[in-house]
């Protein structure tokens, strides 16, 4: 540890580099703040460390690459509160804070110790973007100003604030008057736009107001004159301490101003601007960040009038964001590692780019392609969410797509969302009826027109019914009206649309697909799939049509200069504009493999998997194999150009993988083999075709998936193997399934073959649960049966194996705290078992390595089981990475994805220096705890299920298990605060079988000074036990004289909500409405009594002193050797 | 859809040729906007006998001239009014060319000057079709040409430099014909463009202000514009200009213009550059005009290999150190080691990339010249500081 502060002398004026750094990482995985933190932070620490200057890092979130051992000095895999971070800067004493990388998140803590004197009494330097330019980009009131200033437009806007309810209700009227409706609600310091949004009624307003001045830490929002149909423009720009600014990249949305940009579809560069108008506003952009005195990388965003005469501010960014990560996946050029460059001083000027290596980092890429990026949204997973997009985030995650027009780079981008449904065919069923009344012309202009919009508002399928109407013949003009779309871009699908409309004439006309039209189909970026679709073919003969006729894509570099340079980076997309064109790069120099990645984040399938795709790239290449990444994410860390020794951004199709694997092998020599296990489930889905072509799939194959997978068979080979599993059925039809739950009797779990996440997998209570979840998901039939388990109660075990095929590694076992039935990724996790004694554990691993050697899987094996006292139940069985790898391999230190890469390669463990079994636990307790995003989902329950509900996780690590679970849940910011006399209830409200851990719950809770308020049931027992209690309602306002629970909530008094809800089962479960009315007043709402207990006895000030006993991951790993 | 093939006969080339490669048919709808329509197919030879197949959908004509590579993401329209791409064919980088059609007031002369329009794919401007970009270069005579592979074209002249080309007339498919074309395009050193592009007569532009001489070799118009926002007023001259022309007593500076071609052709334009430079009164070169001024104070200038062409270059001012992005046009680059001590001039700026010379200035005189363009149109308008200086330098 550094304790005195060593600076090198630099020129007057010029401020010295630091001789160290710390580093603020974004937190947990939540909406609005994804992987795009993980690839900035990852590039600074890398690109600080490359400057000899010491990189401490500060990040919560255990599932990231940032965090590995090796990218920073010291990583800190502690909660991200200011106290922490002082703590940190105490031990570490570091010269400079860069928190320009973490989100806002970390902009806010920055502020935060700032605002604290931390930095002033450590001597800590802001590296970068001053604090004053943040706060003044940041204040709504301080930016206006700084507009008016310089002479740059905005909308006209006023600021709500106030110390009293008075004062913030006269702002809101002055407001209302000023502005007028419709007009937007915008939250200050908030991420993702949370609690912001367009309000068109009074009541809208007025809810919506006192919604965001609770949502802004600071308790400020402004109201923004709502400019209805102007276009959405983006710059990412950079300056540094020499002034010299830069527009990395131009972005234009699809969508006009009201949604979200995280949720628009956006395209780079910009696509309908004359050149005078793009440059009136790269001026713009640039005055601003010279005004505000940015040193590093800003997004700024413009509103820009149908007529491009007018524009205005909407918003700037004086961090790496989002955007920005789309920028630098546009472009080629590393925004954040160039930002963190320009943190310690150096200059664009001297920067060399990293892509041509020839040239430097103060130009402005061109680009020769166009970038579509699509938003992926999780209401496959909420389908009772409220689908309307406006002003507040809702995506999880984007999928980005290179081509050489828009209509191919949508394609692209609409194969790379992995999505069910989500195709460019794709129409909903439930729009038939509308799009009929549509189509008929039977209505009049005044119906049709009205009809239109209502169809084509703002919703995360917009593009989808867009398309739809198009088919149907509805003119381009009319879907311009109706949705404010530059009409340009409304062409270009129309165009994809008559495509489409002479595929299908192809296909009834039987016979070939003529050349020219497949040519066309293939330039349009039409999957094989698609074709076959529309002509009535099997893929496959459309992939041979194409064969016979040499029709392959082109692949073409992604080169920052439009190829005026000469450029070393293996950054690829593939394009039928360049079919045919001399190649740019010849194959991979063998050995190599081909890495699959995760595609969007979306629930269930996030940053973890990227993390593991990353960790195997390194390890081929460490081990002398050339690793090629395939990826459609543009917000991580594998798709960084130097995370592989090349780069396809693509999607994760069967046939963008297939063409890669050919263009990345020399004719007549062995195809280039594929790694699996990897990327989630979505290379598991490519196995069969992979196989099929004769790739090589070394250590996971489509027999090793089968045998997990398949339900039948799986549960053969657990049933020979002599190893308890919960007794099950599968199912073809309703009947059958209905026939297998009364063998096994009531509560059931149901769920799909090849799911991931959780994906319609309940709990069904009784017969009609599941006729209900099986007919309305049309989930089951002949060719997808369902398995139907019985549920077995019990405490939930997670295990992660790398095995050799003799011998399995079991490096760490988590324990959960939830019984069995909430799904694994939503249970909070605890390493190594506190509960479950040394007998189980033995019989949990020898099930485990007799199982993992069964199934054959070489590499990363993951299982679920359940200890009961009747024996070790063995649920599900995945043979590839899993969300926990990332979390166990930090805790362990075994180096998980490395030992499966190499393991799949031909090593044997013992040659890698491991042994199997399980490793003894080191003297150290690590909790991993679920974040949710269920505030930003309007009409999501947020109830605990066997769905996975959660977007994020972070770890808690101590020696102490209670400090390490207090630390997971601050760091989860699953806390309540601390009872205040205005805000001092736990509002309880708990089922029948959960009331045996009711007094614990309010032991727990009375000890740190909560009073009770609960429902009748709920409220007997706490008297009974002596606690004093509020008797509340159980639903609906003043019924049975006591006040509704609803109307409690609303008060403000409360301060924590625990509701268990009794047993049934569907999307809409009992008292739903107390969990939505917790989240909208933004009270933590808890629905596990098992959860609740866990997060009362955290609240025990005994532990608060020791949560800020902090070290780093590697002092927590020396306490492990020791 | 029209249904296009082509033979595919390699060229004579002794097998360099891209066309070697095997080229399945590209649908017409596949590359240009029906909006647009193809006049059928043509090829675009080059004199190294590499031939790219594709539509034509400008003018319905044969034409040949030097390839040039346009890296600039907006501003087809300015590129293809901007007089110093006479004798040029030119390749947009940018796949889709058209999107917004044309705005009559973004033109940067009274007409398209480019020989040839090289794009990936022909698009257009959805709402209004007589704006179309590709109305004026039909009614103009311009032919163009759409659906080959660009990059594969820019990466190819990336490896040989410049070359001569020719754009058939649509379905003039004879590959051999083609490529000897091309060889027999006249050398862009050895044309006279300035004679082609110049104002005829002189006329003045603004109200009020001191009047500043502006020599038109090439001349775009927000040039002008970025002058008279300053408060000048302007007269601009034809290229034949002399010193005595531009040294009249009432004006106050003199600006030299951008323009096509080589500077080493221009005698007298040097020579008036000579007696301005005696004058003493305060002078500002843009481009051809930054040329002109540094042989008249002695340098030379020479070919690049393939030219800047783009909206996107770092250029440093060696005084300030400040880098600033830039847009850029010329073939052509001032020698800055040729440039004599006892010219008075010295280099003020140089282009980061490959370290030519951006920009002079007189250590006595008032008199500044850049290789970029401060007007930007199209590209970044960094620079327009260059007119604030000059303005400030009139007194």
């Amino acid at each position: 540890m550094t304790l005195v502060a060593r600076r090198t002398p630099g020129p007057a004026g010029v401020p010295t580099r630091p001789d160290s750094a710390l580093i603020l990482g974004s937190g947990p995985v939540v909406i609005g703040q994804a992987a795009e933190f993980d690839y900035a932070g990852t590039q600074a620490c890398r690109a600080l460390r490359e400057e000899g200057v010491r990189t401490i890092l500060l990040n919560s979130n255990p599932a990231t690459i940032m965090t590995d051992p090796g990218v920073a000095d010291a990583v800190y895999l502690e909660p991200l509160t200011l106290e922490v971070a002082t703590r940190v800067i105490e031990r570490e004493r570091p010269d400079g804070l860069l928190a320009g990388l973490g989100g806002q998140t970390a902009l806010n803590l920055a502020v935060e110790l700032a605002r604290a004197g931390v930095l002033e009494r450590y001597g800590v330097r802001m590296l970068g973007t001053p604090l004053e330019a943040i706060e003044m980009a940041e204040d709504r009131e301080l930016f206006r100003s700084l507009l008016t200033r310089i002479g740059q437009p905005f909308a006209e806007s006023e600021i709500i604030e106030g110390v009293t309810a008075a004062e913030r209700t006269t702002a809101a009227d002055r407001a209302l008057a000023r502005i007028g409706l419709p007009a937007i609600v915008r939250p200050a310091f908030t991420l993702g736009g949370s609690g912001g949004g367009i309000v068109t009624t009074e009541s809208g307003y007025r809810e919506r107001v006192r919604a965001g001045l609770r949502a802004s830490p600071i308790g400020q929002v402004m109201v923004e004159r709502y400019l209805s149909g102007w276009q959405e423009i983006e710059y990412e720009v950079m300056r540094d301490r020499d002034d010299t600014c830069i527009a990395v990249c131009s972005m234009e949305n699809v969508d006009p101003l009201g949604v979200h940009t995280g949720d628009s579809i956006v395209i780079a560069p910009v696509q309908t601007l004359p050149d005078q108008v793009h440059q009136r506003l790269r001026s713009a952009a640039l005055a601003i960040i010279r005004a505000l005195g940015v040193e590093g990388g800003c997004n700024v965003q413009f509103a820009l009038s149908p007529d491009s005469k007018d524009y205005a501010v909407i918003e700037v960014n004086p961090r790496v964001s989002r955007s920005s990560a789309l920028a630098s996946k546009a472009t080629g050029y590393p925004i954040a590692r160039v930002a963190a460059q320009i943190a310690i001083g150096r200059t664009l000027a001297e920067i060399p780019n990293a892509i041509t290596g020839t040239t430097v980092a103060a130009f402005e890429p061109a680009l020769d392609y166009v970038v579509v990026k699509l938003p992926r949204f999780p209401f496959d997973k909420f389908p009772r969410a409220n689908r309307t997009l406006g002003s507040q985030m809702k995506a999880t995650g984007e999928v980005m797509a290179i081509d050489r027009t828009f209509g191919a780079a949508l394609n692209k981008a609409l194969r790379g969302l992995e999505q069910a449904g989500a195709g460019f065919l794709a129409e909903d069923p439930g729009w038939a009826d509308e799009l009929a009344v549509l189509a008929s012309g039977r209505l009049e202009a005044g119906e049709r027109s009205a009809r239109l919009v209502e169809f084509l508002a703002p919703s995360d399928s917009r593009l989808w019914r867009l398309l739809a109407l198009l088919r149907r013949g509805a003119s381009d003009r009319e879907i311009v009206t109706a949705t404010g779309i530059s009409p340009w871009f409304v062409a270009e699908m129309s165009r994809l649309i008559r495509l489409e409309g002479q595929l299908r004439a192809a296909g009834t006309q039987g016979g070939q697909i003529p050349v020219e039209l497949l040519v066309a189909a293939k330039r349009a970026a039409f999957g094989d799939r698609d074709i076959a679709t529309l002509t009535g073919l099997a893929p496959a003969e459309v992939a041979a049509r194409r064969a016979e006729i040499g029709l392959r894509p082109g692949y073409a570099m992604v080169d920052t200069c439009a190829a005026e340079f000469a450029a070393a980076t293996p950054y690829f997309y593939s394009t039928y504009a360049a079919s045919g064109s001399p190649p740019e790069a010849g194959p991979v120099l063998r050995p190599g493999a081909l890495v699959i990645g995760s595609g969007p984040v979306r629930i269930g399938q996030g940053i973890e998997f990227d993390y593991c795709a990353v960790q195997a790239a390194d390890a081929l290449r460490r081990s002398g194999w050339s690793a090629v990444m395939v990826n459609s994410n543009p917000e991580t860390v594998s798709t960084d150009f130097d995370a592989s020794t090349r780069l396809y951004f693509e999607p994760l199709d069967a046939e963008s993988v297939l063409d890669i694997v050919v263009a990345e092998t020399v004719p007549g020599e062995p195809l280039l083999s594929a790694m699996l296990a990897f990327g989630g489930q979505t290379p598991l889905g490519l196995a069969g075709a992979l196989e099929a072509a004769g790739v090589p799939l070394p250590g996971l194959d489509p027999e090793i998936i089968e045998r997990a997978e398949e339900r039948t068979r799986f549960a053969g080979i657990v049933a020979r193997l002599g190893i308890p599993q919960p007794e099950g059925g599968m199912a073809t039809s309703i009947e059958e399934a209905l026939a297998v739950a009364d063998r096994v009797g009531y509560p059931v779990l149901v769920r799909p073959s090849y799911v991931i996440g959780g994906l319609a997998i309940d709990t069904c209570f009784g017969p009609e649960d599941v006729v209900r979840q099986l007919a309305a998901a049309t989930i089951v039939s002949e060719d997808r049966p369902v398995r139907i388990d019985a549920y077995l109660e019990g405490l939930e075990v997670d295990v992660d194996a790398v095995s050799d095929g003799q011998v399995v590694l079991v490096p760490g076992l988590i324990e959960h705290v939830e019984r069995a039935g909430v799904h694994s990724g939503d249970s909070i996790g605890v390493f190594p078992p506190q509960r479950i004694g040394a007998a189980d554990q033995a019989l949990l691993v020898a099930a485990m390595t007799r199982v993992t050697l069964a199934i054959g899987a070489r590499g990363l094996v993951n299982a679920q089981f359940i200890v009961r006292d009747d024996g070790v139940y063995l649920i599900e069985v995945n043979p590839r990475a899993s969300r926990t790898v990332p979390f166990i391999s930090k805790v362990t230190g075994v180096p998980m994805v490395e030992l499966a890469t190499r393991v799949a390669l031909g090593a044997s463990l013992a040659e890698l220096g491991w042994r199997g079994g399980l490793l003894d636990p080191p003297p150290l307790v690590a909790v991993k705890a679920p974040v949710f995003s269920t505030n930003k989902l309007l009409g999501v329950d947020p109830a605990l299920g066997p769905g996975m509900q959660s977007t994020g996780e972070v770890i808690g690590i101590h020696a102490d298990p209670d400090v390490a679970m207090a630390k997971a849940l601050l760091a989860a910011r699953s806390l309540p605060p601390v009872p205040t006399p205005a805000a001092d209830v736990a509002l309880l409200s708990i089922a029948d079988r959960d009331k045996e851990r009711l007094l614990e719950l309010a032991l727990a809770l009375a000890a740190v000074g909560y009073r009770f308020a609960a429902t009748q049931g709920t409220a007997a027992r706490l008297r009974a036990a002596g606690h004093a209690v509020e008797e509340v309602a159980r639903l609906g306002p003043e019924s049975a004289g006591s006040p509704g629970m609803v109307d409690l909530i609303r008060s403000g008094r409360v301060a924590l909500v625990v509701n268990t809800p009794s047993p049934s089962s569907g999307p809409i479960r009992d008292a739903a409405e107390i969990r939505h009315s917790a989240i909208a007043e933004g009270v933590l709402c808890l629905t596990s009594v098992d959860t609740a207990v866990a997060v009362a006895r955290s609240l025990d000030p005994a532990l608060w002193d020791r949560i800020l006993d902090v070290r780093s991951l590697a002092d927590w790993q020396a306490l492990v050797r020791s | 859809m029209t249904t296009l093939s082509i033979d595919h006969r390699p060229a004579q080339d002794g097998g360099r040729s891209a066309s070697r490669m095997h080229r399945l048919p590209v649908p017409a709808d596949s590359v240009v906007d029906p909006r647009i329509g193809s006049a059928g197919l043509a090829l675009l030879a080059l004199e190294d006998g590499t031939v790219f197949a594709g539509h034509a959908f400008g003018a319905p004509v044969a034409s040949g001239g030097d390839l040039v590579v346009n890296t600039s993401q907006t501003g087809y329209q300015e590129v293809c009014t901007d007089p110093s791409y006479a004798g040029q064919l030119v390749v947009m980088t940018y796949p889709l060319i058209g999107n917004h059609g044309r705005l009559a007031h973004d033109d940067q002369s009274t007409r398209p000057w480019l020989r040839g329009l090289i794009v990936s794919h022909a698009t257009a401007a959805v709402l209004d079709d007589a704006r179309q970009l590709v109305h004026l270069l039909r009614e103009r005579g311009v032919p163009a040409i759409c659906g080959l592979d660009t990059r594969a074209l820019a990466r190819h002249l990336r490896a040989t430099g410049s070359q001569r080309a020719v754009i058939t007339a649509p379905w003039e498919l004879d590959e051999t014909a083609a490529v000897s074309a091309a060889v027999a395009v006249p050398r862009w050193e050895d044309q006279d463009f300035v004679g082609q592009v110049s104002v005829a007569d002189p006329y003045e532009v603004g109200d009020d202000g001191p009047l500043v001489a502006v020599v038109d070799y090439g001349l775009k118009r927000n040039i002008v514009r970025a002058l008279v926002a300053r408060g000048m007023r302007v007269r601009v001259l034809p290229h034949t200009a002399t010193g005595a022309d531009v040294l009249t007593p009432e004006i106050a500076g003199i600006v030299l213009s951008p323009g096509p071609g080589d500077p080493a052709r221009l005698d007298g334009p040097v020579a008036l550059a000579r007696a301005v430079i005696a004058d003493g009164r305060p002078m500002l070169g843009i481009c051809l005009g930054h040329q002109i001024v540094a042989r008249a104070a002695g340098a030379e200038t020479r070919r690049l290999r393939f030219g800047h062409h783009g909206a996107n270059h770092p250029v440093r001012d060696l005084g300030t150190g400040t880098v600033q992005v830039t847009a850029q046009n010329h073939e052509v680059e001032v020698v800055g080691e040729s440039l004599p001590a006892a010219s008075g001039f010295v280099v003020s700026q140089r282009n980061l990339n490959d370290g030519s010379v951006e920009g002079l200035r007189h250590e006595n005189e008032r008199i500044e010249t850049v290789q970029y363009h401060p007007e930007g149109s199209p590209g970044p308008l960094d620079a327009l500081e260059v007119f604030d200086r000059f303005a400030q330098r009139l007194g």
